[in-house]
């Protein structure tokens, strides 16, 4: 056998050690996968993605709203919408990267075959979360249209609740592939969706008004992000905003932020092997 | 620019303290088809999976095209073509989408990517299936399909791992005839099977490893000549005899320096040093036995042993 060429040095630059990702344009090549399947479905996807907020606003807002009457000074119907918005973004976020993703890194092998490219694990994580967060937006903006439909968004601010559905739509995208990197099958997703979503869904502000909780209660709905979502949500649709906004929105920034670097090390951690 | 392609040193992959891969030097050179044979679980797709940057090196050195594979996995992967063991070609996307969305990884251009893409796929033999849905295609076909993705960008160098695992053997011939072609065109080969014919037919050198280090190395004509001979006999042993007695019963006509090597019921005659002195020996009627050239798999049984791997 061969002599080594020279000393032989042990493998210390892992690739899991890299604090800052290692992203570049080519994420957006992940995005454009996943973007060209979902057009080959869109009619599909925009019929659920219009039908269900329009069905909600439909049975809770009138319906229920008959019996409720005003909250805070606004038609019930008026006070669910922004926060439907944001929900809205949350769950279909929530559905891309957890049942999605983990469909293409396990049963289709889509990452595998992309770790074959110039593409780093980083960049998949990166498309794929803002691929969820794209999402999100189609989800948001079709409440938003919904919204329009009725007059609920007359005024120009209600523009800037687009992005703010593409924001909560990467956030929990970033959530999501945390859960996807720690799920060993698809049943792991019912625990997130029963216990992290569905009470983030009831607890946030969407349905009730949170100065009705006690302050415990109050302090809980703190820590959950959509409720920050929702408040910058109604901000914008009744023209509130204040500098709570300005905080709330920093709120969603820095924990997307935090979340997008925790995703990208849980990923690292599950295929970097 | 050396005209070595691929070159390992030391290699080595644990897993906690599994070795998969034990330590293993080899060199590729250019315009070479190299092959990794083994049983399974001998370090061969492990050894791929470090190649093309899958799977990060425990210890040791691997360079690819003069460059470290770990420290430049983007230059390298942009340079080498990967086909993989599973099949993972994507089901959501027709073929011709395929190859399109893996040259968007590659960051190659639409235009060049769709003339690319084009020229593959005929020579290929499935210009016609361009737009057909994944699922469509018969096994032979995605396989084919797997290598046209892993020369989209134009590959110095291919990795193959088991190319023609489970094809029928007509789509293995022709996958055979397209790598001999690919190689004329000066692509370099690397490829890991457990068929020996494959191995005979196509590597120009290879390697046998098995428990993750590397047993010997040499060009297949070479290697059965060193451990198999020219010529084997195999002797099917009756109801109750033993080797000994068999051997026996062949009285003086076995020659000095001819290997014996008895599996289950069967007794293996390898002639020494590529004589051909084993054909005249005369075997009783009656008895089944069969008189053939030593091919890949003599070496391999003989180095690897006999027992299953599973």
């Amino acid at each position: 056998m061969r002599e080594p060429a020279g000393p032989i040095q042990p493998v210390t630059a892992r690739a899991t050690s890299r604090v800052i990702p290692d992203i570049t344009r080519r994420a957006f090549a992940v995005w454009f996968r996943d973007a060209k399947v979902w057009a080959t479905f869109y009619k599909a996807s925009l019929i659920g993605d219009l039908g269900e907020p329009l069905l909600y606003l439909v049975a809770m807002g009138w319906g229920l709203g008959k019996l409720v009457g005003t909250v805070d000074g606004v038609p019930f119907i008026e006070f669910l919408a922004p926060g439907l918005v944001c929900s809205t973004a949350m769950y279909a976020a929530t559905f891309e990267c957890t049942f999605g993703a983990f469909t293409r890194m396990t049963r289709q092998k889509t990452y595998d075959a992309r770790l074959a490219t110039p593409l780093s694990l980083d960049e998949i994580v990166a498309g794929e979360v803002l691929w969820g967060g794209t999402k999100g937006f189609f989800s948001g903006s079709a409440m938003i249209l919904v919204m329009a439909l009725f007059g609920f968004a007359g005024s120009p601010l209600a523009l800037l609740a687009l992005p703010l559905a593409f924001l909560i739509g990467l956030l929990f995208a970033c959530l999501s592939m945390i859960v996807t990197a720690k799920a060993p099958s698809y049943d792991f997703f019912s625990y997130y969706f029963t216990l992290g979503i569905a009470p983030m869904f009831l607890f946030s502000g969407v349905f009730f008004p949170l100065h009705t909780l006690p302050q415990w209660g109050r302090t809980l709905a703190w820590f959950l992000p959509l409720t920050h979502g929702v408040n910058v949500s109604r901000a914008i649709f009744t023209g509130t905003v204040d500098l709570g906004t300005a905080a709330d929105l920093a709120w969603l920034l820095i924990f997307s932020a935090g979340a997008f670097l925790v995703s990208v090390r849980a990923i690292r951690k599950r295929l970097v092997m | 620019m050396s005209d070595i392609v691929l070159s390992a040193s030391d290699l080595t992959k644990r897993y906690g303290s599994f070795t998969a891969v034990d330590g293993i030097s080899f060199e590729v050179r250019e315009g070479e088809c190299f092959g990794f044979l083994g049983p399974n679980g001998a370090g061969k797709t492990t050894t791929m999976r470090m190649i093309t940057n899958h799977v990060p090196v425990t210890e040791g050195s691997l360079t690819v095209l003069g460059m470290e594979v770990m420290a430049n996995a983007r230059e390298v992967k942009s340079r080498i073509g990967v086909v993989p063991q599973d099949n993972n070609l994507d089901t959501d996307l027709r073929v011709l989408e395929n190859l399109l969305v893996y040259s968007r990884y590659h960051a190659i251009d639409r235009k060049a990517a769709l003339e690319r893409a084009g020229e593959l796929l005929a020579f290929f033999q499935l210009a016609e299936h361009a737009q057909s849905p994944i699922d469509r295609l018969s096994g032979g076909m995605q396989r084919r399909l797997l290598i046209v993705r892993g020369l989209i960008n134009e590959p110095e160098l291919l990795i193959l791992d088991e190319p023609t695992t489970g094809l029928d053997p007509q789509a293995r011939h022709v996958i055979w005839q397209k790598l001999r072609a690919l190689k004329s065109q000066g692509v370099t080969l690397v490829l890991t099977t457990h068929y020996m014919e494959e191995a005979e037919r196509l590597c120009d050198r290879l390697v046998i490893l098995d428990h993750g280090r590397i047993l010997v190395e040499g060009s297949p004509k070479d290697l059965i000549e060193k451990h198999a001979g020219s010529d084997v006999v195999e002797i099917r042993l009756e109801e109750g005899e033993s080797a000994g007695d068999c051997l026996k019963a062949l009285g003086g006509q076995v020659p000095d320096g001819t290997v014996a090597e008895c599996s289950a019921d069967t007794l293996y005659l390898y002639a020494p040093d590529g004589g051909k002195i084993l054909e005249q020996i005369r075997i009783e009627s009656g008895r089944t036995f069969l008189r053939r050239r030593a091919t890949l798999e003599d070496v391999f049984l003989r180095l690897t042993g006999r027992e299953l791997r599973e």
